[in-house]
């Protein structure tokens, strides 16, 4: 069974909110739209987003670090804001597993919303019906686009190409890939919801210096009759036993 | 939770329905006040009829609820599944039961205890529904537990009988006011006693999510400095009341004192002085206080969403 | 309830409507990435990345993608405006005017300057790329007093590195992080590049490179480095020199690099009695290689233990030692100096002014030399250098750098620069795989051949410039100055003041033409710059001036800037000061193009130029400010425009640009692709007709690839050279040596001690000049810093770019606007607490020039000793056709309003740029400031406020509440 989802790269991620305005713009002219800005030119604008960057420090300083979070949709497996629509609005495919809001049965209740405990439901204010990422099912899905397109609009807009797509539960895709790994984890695994969307931790490289690189026989300063004016401060190789 | 109106509207009204319907079909089956199936009828009929109001009034603030109340019909399509579907099945049927039950004793039909029987299963089959649409959201935990449907079922029992006091106080069943006002006394504290129990439960609960597995960073020190948008959406209006700590405080305390002890005092001064005033000001202060617990249930509650939701910057 | 039908997600949205695509250039930003435009019944419904394109290769950033919102703002000029009688600037009364009627104001007006006095006419251009054609529409015009925004933006990061390696980052060269192993990002937020940044640090970093940061705040790209070192601000200089110290003094550079690429082996003359002291010794037989940068100079050859012409075969300078010419001067090469500058300048040095630990700064050192050394990248491809030494490979250190503002922005900022470019050729990675690399046009001569004119006689009545307002001075006889020595240009760009202000000084214009000094002007025409807010320092005094009228005297009442001229897209804080606005069009509505007579959009690999192709029809009257430009060039009679019988020579802009050529037959134009008559030709050739066309067909973008063994070493690459001269990118094919010494910085210390003959500094500015024309890097406070009580202001303040806000120019766009709706000053919790002030609580930020109330928010990613907000986020109320409540203006700030436009000289009173004592770039970063709570009770309104500025005829007056873009359906649903 094929579970479509996103794999979006923490370590890489610049939370430049690419994959935010480019889903507005494919969405909000598209099958999920139109979606509604409420003040759009005057005090407290906002307005329906399928997807947002979030940005948190972790640490203190000097040891911050700034994370930046871009949530949408998780597409759940176990999608609990689908079992308590009451009209059957919310569903999740069987094809590829995503899960959509039919916009002419959504009586525009909000239960789904309680159901969610991620946030990623939007209601409309002026359709008045639940929105949500549709994992840009009108691309990934539309045969006359090229192959290589049909991939939902944030991750082909994504400068820093964060955001990997495809299916889950195949183990060749990229996304099963990168997730095993790199050590792609769930949100609120506490829930049992089973995102299918996953993050990629933060890595960090680092370079050991050894003390003996610092002095070499081919030191460039020998050739101008001098010597490096080295000091011994770490430990070397030698120093460790194995 | 930002409380909705129409939500805390619909909740209370059909709750004290409920209440009052199951005290009048309590009173037909069990001989309260030794009265007559002839005296009854008029009584039942028409106090059916407020109950049917109440119903009726909180079927109308539901629709405020919705996004497209046109399409409400839709609603009950997914009854396996959702909670809220089968409340929307419920009410109706229970309306239904109601309007029989009510037309029955009315106009004599005869009858009565079997539709009533049924009505009750409905009655029964609504307050589960209703209080399972919250308690069966396992994210929210301040209402994720069996205290919420008792709640439910007991405040809608009590706010029913003191209604159903003071219809008998007001229709002249004054036989019936002593029993109503015991039995209401009885569900005002025996409410008393488990919502108290969901305040304490609330008290101590801890999160089960926290903003470590909510980004899936494993830091003690993490600080959103941004939600991403700064003019609020739905995820801050929805799931934030807004209201300071001092406020939220204020409203337990009034709903604390509106819904039990007052009320317990009212009925006692009621029934003594049988006074019809006395009771109707009992119901009000009661419902009243309903409305503040159930604004104070909402507003309790803590969306682990919230947790995405912080800051502005 | 909702009548508009709604769509299942899967069902097709308007199933008959006509759609179509087309590829243009983006202009959201500078960084100029292709893009495809799909319409949907002729309104714009989608744009995406062109993944056929060089640049972004698909991708798009988040500025991008709200193209449609930019189209369809509320905020858009469609008429052109003049102010209405008897209002006053500022106030944005205007009423409605023909183009016919606007041209003929400007011809009449324009005619008469160029035949009196040229210089009275200014064009300064903000965050435009078509310096190509304004530069030439002022050399023609023949006045001097045209700059675009490089004086407040970056110009000290081109000069720095320009006068020392002959390219620099900014739009001129890159890291090659495609092969680079360590990669150290300096003082940079988001710039130009950012598209083909984000995409290579993600592929380096996913590759196990290794990304350092060095900023006072972790914002922007440095998220997601590997290690933030923070530094307090204005102090880089000081860790390049201890960097260079330790790299020294391990001996951790790359000799062979240094010894025939750099003029660290050159010999300098040391007789303190000579007046040649600090130039170069030059040896009269030697081939001088190119006569107008004579580079007879001596090597002292270690072998041979004497001096010999550099670059002899078979020999090998000595870097380091003392060494007396046969003649008996004392000579030492160019590295020893170095050695000796920096011998001091110790880890623990650097630790007490950057406040990075000693260890960090050594740790650091230790891992660029190590990383360049032992991790070299060994390219199969042969080349020949200049000096015809053949190649077998291409060598590469894998150590990348970048930086910005966070270096430029700063009065220290050009010998900052400086040193980093000696680091970095230090450690051997100038235009080498997995290092630095050029872009072309670069590298250019050290400097690059264009000087500015000579003095006030280049200035001539219905004459043209002889050559650019601007360029690359290189002794102090090429400064722009009269026989005092005082400037000619409004500027005082090219003065002694800021004598390599290769970009000019934009930010000191409205001041000076204010003051009259160094003498009043007639007409303003500013493009594209919102000089009125963010590209103004001091911006609540700037907008008096603006404003300002003469009190006594046969001009009492008349405005001291006469006569204020705007172009712009939208009703900014700008427009409202203008007399006469001009509409232009948005990007999506012109013919533009991306020149590689200004800046191109080149790759590593080869020259690229691009254009812009209309895909929607103009609003309004909106009207191209290139099509202004070429039709007042011909109304103007310019020569260039112009048929010798006076007829125009171009129909219009598009007919221009085919036709243009550099010089008569010179077959060099404005685009470089598909040249020569039927397009066959590329780089030179003739006009070809059908330029645009091929233009069009090609994704709007040529690219040139040069072949490998032309792409590295360019500096000193024969065969490149040769190539760059014949398509005439060089003018010469002599190398560009690096610059490890600054001779040409020498000349001027030399000129200011009175040693040389020629142009003198006026006595006022002789100790200036003599102490920051240094030839060796060196580290100086800032001077704002110098001129401050820092015990009273012991802040530094200084903003970031956001990555979805582009400058002030995005607050109209309405979903860009949800992400930065108002801005905070971000404050370490620590320093925000010692003044008792909360996160999220009211405070003011002050300066010794202006204090700003704003809202405070905590931050552990800045230093304690800094505070910063965003660019550019706080607006005037009611510009940009925002409600007068919008929370830009009420709750967003700008910090310009804390930062002069000048500073006391010396103890005279007089006054002198706030900048970079040498180029003249904006010291926007200098600014100490204190933070304090705000009172009880005071509003919670940001501070300063100004009156609200209603929507100009034209626009767009009724606001609406919501709005739900659904392309096809008409711009609103
Ligand atoms: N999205 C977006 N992109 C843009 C622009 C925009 O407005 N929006 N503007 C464009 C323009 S015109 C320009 S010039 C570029 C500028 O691009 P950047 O130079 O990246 O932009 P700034 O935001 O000025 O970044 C300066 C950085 O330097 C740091 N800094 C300040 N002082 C110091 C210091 O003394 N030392 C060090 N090491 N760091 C310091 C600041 O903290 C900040 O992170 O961006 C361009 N790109
Ligand atoms: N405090 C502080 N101030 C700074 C800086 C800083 O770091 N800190 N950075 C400085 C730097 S590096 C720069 S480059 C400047 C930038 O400063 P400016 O060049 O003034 O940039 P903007 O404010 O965006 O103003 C550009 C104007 O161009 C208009 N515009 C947009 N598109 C078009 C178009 O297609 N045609 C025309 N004709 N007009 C158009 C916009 O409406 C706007 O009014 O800001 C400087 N100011
Ligand atoms: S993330 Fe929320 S909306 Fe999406 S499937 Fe999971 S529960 Fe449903
Ligand atoms: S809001 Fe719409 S999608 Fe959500 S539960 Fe209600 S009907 Fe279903
Ligand atoms: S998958 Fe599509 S709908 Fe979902 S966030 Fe990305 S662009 Fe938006
Ligand atoms: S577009 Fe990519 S890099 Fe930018 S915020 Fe989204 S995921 Fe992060
Ligand atoms: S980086 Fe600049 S040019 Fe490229 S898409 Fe973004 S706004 Fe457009
Ligand atoms: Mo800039």
């Amino acid at each position: 069974m094929t579970q479509l989802a996103l794999v979006i790269d923490l370590n890489v991620c610049v939370g430049c909110h690419a994959c935010v305005t480019s889903c507005k713009q494919w969405n909000t002219s598209g099958t999920a739209g139109s979606l509604t800005d409420l003040n759009p030119y005057g005090a407290d604008p906002n307005g329906t987003f399928f997807n947002r960057v979030q940005t948190f420090e972790v640490g203190e300083f000097p040891n911050t670090q700034t994370v930046h979070f871009p949530k949408s949709c998780l597409h759940c497996e176990d999608p609990p804001c689908v079992p308590v629509c009451p009209t059957g609005a919310s569903y999740k495919r069987a094809e590829d597993g995503i899960v959509l809001v039919d916009y002419d049965k959504c009586i525009g209740c909000k239960y789904c919303t309680w159901a969610c405990p991620y946030g990623a439901r939007e209601f409309d204010e002026e359709r008045k019906v639940m929105t949500k990422c549709t994992l840009c099912v009108d691309r990934v899905t539309d045969t006359k686009l090229p192959e290589p397109e049909r991939k939902p609009s944030c991750v082909l807009a994504c400068p820093a190409n964060a955001r990997l797509f495809g299916d889950v539960h195949d183990p060749e895709s990229v996304v099963s890939k990168a997730i095993a790994e790199r050590g792609g984890y769930q949100l609120m695994p506490e829930w049992g919801t089973r995102p299918s969307n996953h993050y990629l931790p933060r890595r960090k490289t680092e370079m050991r210096i050894h003390p003996e690189d610092l002095k070499r026989v081919d030191n460039p300063l020998k050739l101008d009759g001098k010597q490096p004016e080295y000091a011994h401060r770490e430990p070397g190789r030698e120093d460790f036993a194995t | 939770m930002q409380p909705a109106f129409s939500v805390i509207f619909l909740t209370t009204l059909i709750g004290a329905a409920q209440g009052l319907f199951l005290t009048l079909y309590a009173t037909e089956i069990s001989g309260w006040g030794a009265l007559s199936a002839a005296e009854l009828q008029p009584f039942l009929a028409k106090a059916t009829l407020v109950a049917l109001l109440f119903t009726g009034l909180g079927l109308l603030a539901s629709f405020f609820h919705l996004g497209h109340p046109e399409r409400a019909w839709r609603s009950a399509a997914m009854w396996r599944t959702s909670w809220l579907s089968r409340e929307v099945i419920a009410l109706p049927l229970f309306m239904a039961g109601l309007t029989v039950y009510g037309a029955a004793h009315g106009l004599g039909l005869g009858a009565t205890r079997w539709i009533g029987a049924v009505t009750v299963l409905l009655c029964l089959g609504l307050f589960v529904a209703t209080g399972m649409i919250y308690a069966s959201i396992r994210f929210l935990q301040e209402w994720a537990s069996p205290l919420t449907l008792v709640n439910y079922i007991l405040l809608g029992c009590a706010s029913g009988l003191t209604l159903a006091t003071l219809l008998a106080a007001g229709l002249g069943m004054s036989m019936l006011v002593t029993p109503y006002a015991l039995a209401a006394a009885v569900c005002t504290a025996l409410a008393w006693v488990t919502r108290s129990a969901s305040l304490l439960r609330n008290a101590r609960l801890k999160p089960k999510s926290t903003l470590q597995s909510a980004i899936g960073i494993k830091h003690p020190r993490i600080v959103q400095k941004s939600q991403g948008f700064m003019g609020g959406s739905f995820n801050t209006r929805e799931f934030f009341h807004g209201r300071t700590a001092q406020m939220l405080r204020s409203v337990k305390w009034a709903f604390l004192l509106m819904v039990f002890p007052l009320p317990l005092l009212g009925l006692a001064m009621g029934v003594s002085a049988a006074s019809t005033v006395l009771l109707i000001m009992t119901f009000v202060i009661q419902y009243m206080g309903l409305l503040a617990e159930r604004w104070f249930f909402f507003a309790q509650a803590n969306h682990p969403q919230n947790l995405y939701y912080q800051t502005i910057s | 309830m909702s009548a508009t039908p709604i769509h299942d997600p899967l069902s097709p949205p308007l199933a008959d409507a006509t759609v179509e695509t087309r590829t243009t250039t983006c202009y959201m930003c500078a960084c100029r990435c292709g893009i495809r435009v799909h319409l949907r019944n002729g309104e714009v419904r989608y744009i995406e990345g062109n993944p056929d394109h060089p640049l972004n290769q698909g991708v798009i950033c988040a500025k991008g993608s709200s193209g449609i919102m930019k189209q369809y703002s509320p905020a858009r000029l469609t008429k052109p405006l003049l102010r209405k009688p008897g209002s006053e600037r500022g106030d944005g009364q205007f009423e409605e005017i023909e183009w016919d009627a606007a041209f003929a104001m400007l011809e009449e007006r324009l005619k008469h300057l160029r035949a009196t006095d040229p210089k009275k006419f200014a064009l300064f251009t903000g965050r435009d790329q078509m310096q190509a054609l304004t530069g030439l529409f002022a050399r023609q015009f023949g006045t001097p007093n045209y700059a675009a925004h490089g004086g407040f933006c970056s110009v000290n990061m081109a000069a720095g590195m320009i006068y020392t390696i002959g390219g620099s980052f900014w739009e001129f060269g890159g890291p090659d992080l495609e092969r680079a192993k360590l990669f150290v990002m300096i003082g940079t937020a988001e710039d130009h590049h950012s598209n083909p940044m984000k995409r290579e640090l993600s592929k380096f970093k996913r590759g196990g490179g290794r990304f350092v940061s060095i900023n006072p705040v972790r914002t922007g790209y440095s998220a997601i480095a590997d290690e933030w070192i923070p530094i307090k601000p204005g102090t880089d200089g000081a860790l390049f020199l201890a960097l260079i110290h330790e790299l020294i003094k391990l001996g951790l550079y790359d000799r062979e690099f240094l010894a025939r690429y750099t003029n660290a082996g050159q010999l300098v003359n040391q007789d303190c009695s000579s007046d040649e002291f600090g130039m170069f010794l030059r040896k009269p037989d030697s081939d001088i290689a190119n006569p107008l940068r004579p580079a007879n100079f001596h090597w002292w050859d270690r072998h041979t233990d004497q001096a010999v012409a550099d670059h002899a075969e078979g020999a090998d300078p000595a870097l380091l030692g003392h060494f007396k010419m046969p003649d008996g001067t004392a000579a030492v090469p160019a590295f020893q100096l170095l050695e000796e500058r920096v011998k001091p300048y110790t880890p623990e040095w650097a630790e007490d002014i950057t406040g990075i630990p000693a260890d960090t700064i050594r740790r650091l050192a230790h891992e660029m030399g190590i990383t360049a050394r032992d991790q070299k990248i060994e390219l199969p491809i042969a080349w020949t250098d200049c000096w015809g030494k053949r190649h077998q490979t291409v060598t590469g250190n894998p150590v990348a750098f970048h930086a910005m503002r966070g270096l430029a922005a700063h009065s220290n900022g050009f010998q900052t620069i400086r040193s980093l470019s000696i680091l970095m050729s230090l450690l051997g990675t100038i235009d080498r795989p997995g290092g630095f690399r050029h872009k072309a046009p670069y590298p250019r001569a050290v400097p690059p051949n264009a000087r500015p004119p000579k003095g006030p006689q280049a200035v001539k009545p219905n004459t043209p410039l002889d050559g650019a307002p601007l360029g690359w001075p290189e002794s102090p006889d090429d400064l722009f100055v009269d026989d005092q020595g005082q400037p000619v240009r409004i500027d005082k760009g090219f003065s002694w003041e800021h004598p390599l202000s290769a970009h000019g000084l934009m930010q000191n214009v409205i001041t000076n033409a204010w003051r009259g000094d160094p003498y009043p002007i007639d007409t303003l025409l500013i493009f594209m710059a919102n000089m009125a807010w963010n590209s103004t320092m001091n911006t609540s005094e700037v907008r008096h001036m603006l404003n300002d009228k003469h009190v006594d005297g046969d001009k009492a009442g008349e405005y001291k800037i006469p006569f204020l001229v705007v172009c712009d897209a939208f009703q900014s804080e700008m427009t409202a000061f203008a007399d006469l606005i001009l509409p232009d069009t948005t990007y999506l509505e012109r013919h533009d193009t991306m020149s590689m007579l200004d800046r191109p959009i080149s790759e590593f690999d080869g020259p690229v130029d691009s254009v812009r192709i209309p895909v929607v029809a103009p609003k309004g009257q909106c009207k191209p400010f290139q099509e202004v430009v070429v039709e007042l060039a011909s109304r103007l009679k310019l020569p260039a425009f112009t048929h010798p019988d006076g007829t125009r020579k171009f129909k219009g802009y598009t007919d221009f640009i085919v036709n243009y050529e550099t010089a008569p037959g010179s077959g060099i134009g404005f685009l470089a692709g598909w040249r020569g008559k039927g397009g066959e030709k590329s780089m030179r050739g003739e006009p070809n007709p059908k330029q645009w066309e091929m233009y069009e067909k090609n994704n709007c973008v040529f690219h040139y690839h040069i072949p490998p063994e032309h792409q590295y070493m360019r500096n000193w690459n024969l065969g490149y050279m040769e190539w760059a001269q014949k398509v005439g990118i060089r003018r010469d094919k002599d190398p560009v040596i690096i610059h490890i010494y600054s001779e040409f910085l020498q000349g001027f210390r030399r000129a200011a001690q009175g040693k040389r003959v020629g142009k003198q500094p006026p006595d006022n500015l002789r100790k200036r000049v003599e102490t920051y024309f240094d030839p060796l890097p060196f580290h100086y406070a800032p001077l704002e810093e110098q001129a401050t009580d820092i015990a009273k202001y012991p802040l530094n303040a200084i903003t970031q770019r956001p990555m979805a806000m582009y400058h002030s120019w995005d607050s109209q766009n309405a979903w860009l606007r949800q992400i930065h709706t108002h801005n905070y000053l971000m404050v370490n919790p620590k320093t925000a607490q010692a003044q008792g002030i909360a996160d999220g609580g009211w405070m003011w930020v002050e300066s010794q020039w202006g204090k700003v109330r704003c809202m405070c928010r905590y931050s552990e990613a800045v230093e304690p000793g800094t505070v910063w907000t965003w660019n550019a986020i706080g607006k005037s109320s009611g510009a940009w056709n925002l409600t007068p409540d919008a929370n830009e203006s009420q709750r967003g700030f700008l910090l310009n309003h804390l930062i002069s436009e000048e500073l006391p000289l010396n103890s005279s009173g007089a006054k002198v740029s706030n900048s970079d004592p040498i180029t003249g770039q904006a010291a926007w970063y200098d600014v100490r400031v204190r933070i304090y709570k705000a009172a009880e009770g005071e509003p919670e309104q940001t501070f300063p406020q100004f009156k609200t500025v209603s929507a100009a005829p034209g626009m767009q007056q009724m606001l609406p509440r919501w709005q739900a873009y659904f392309a096809g359906k008409g711009a609103k649903k």
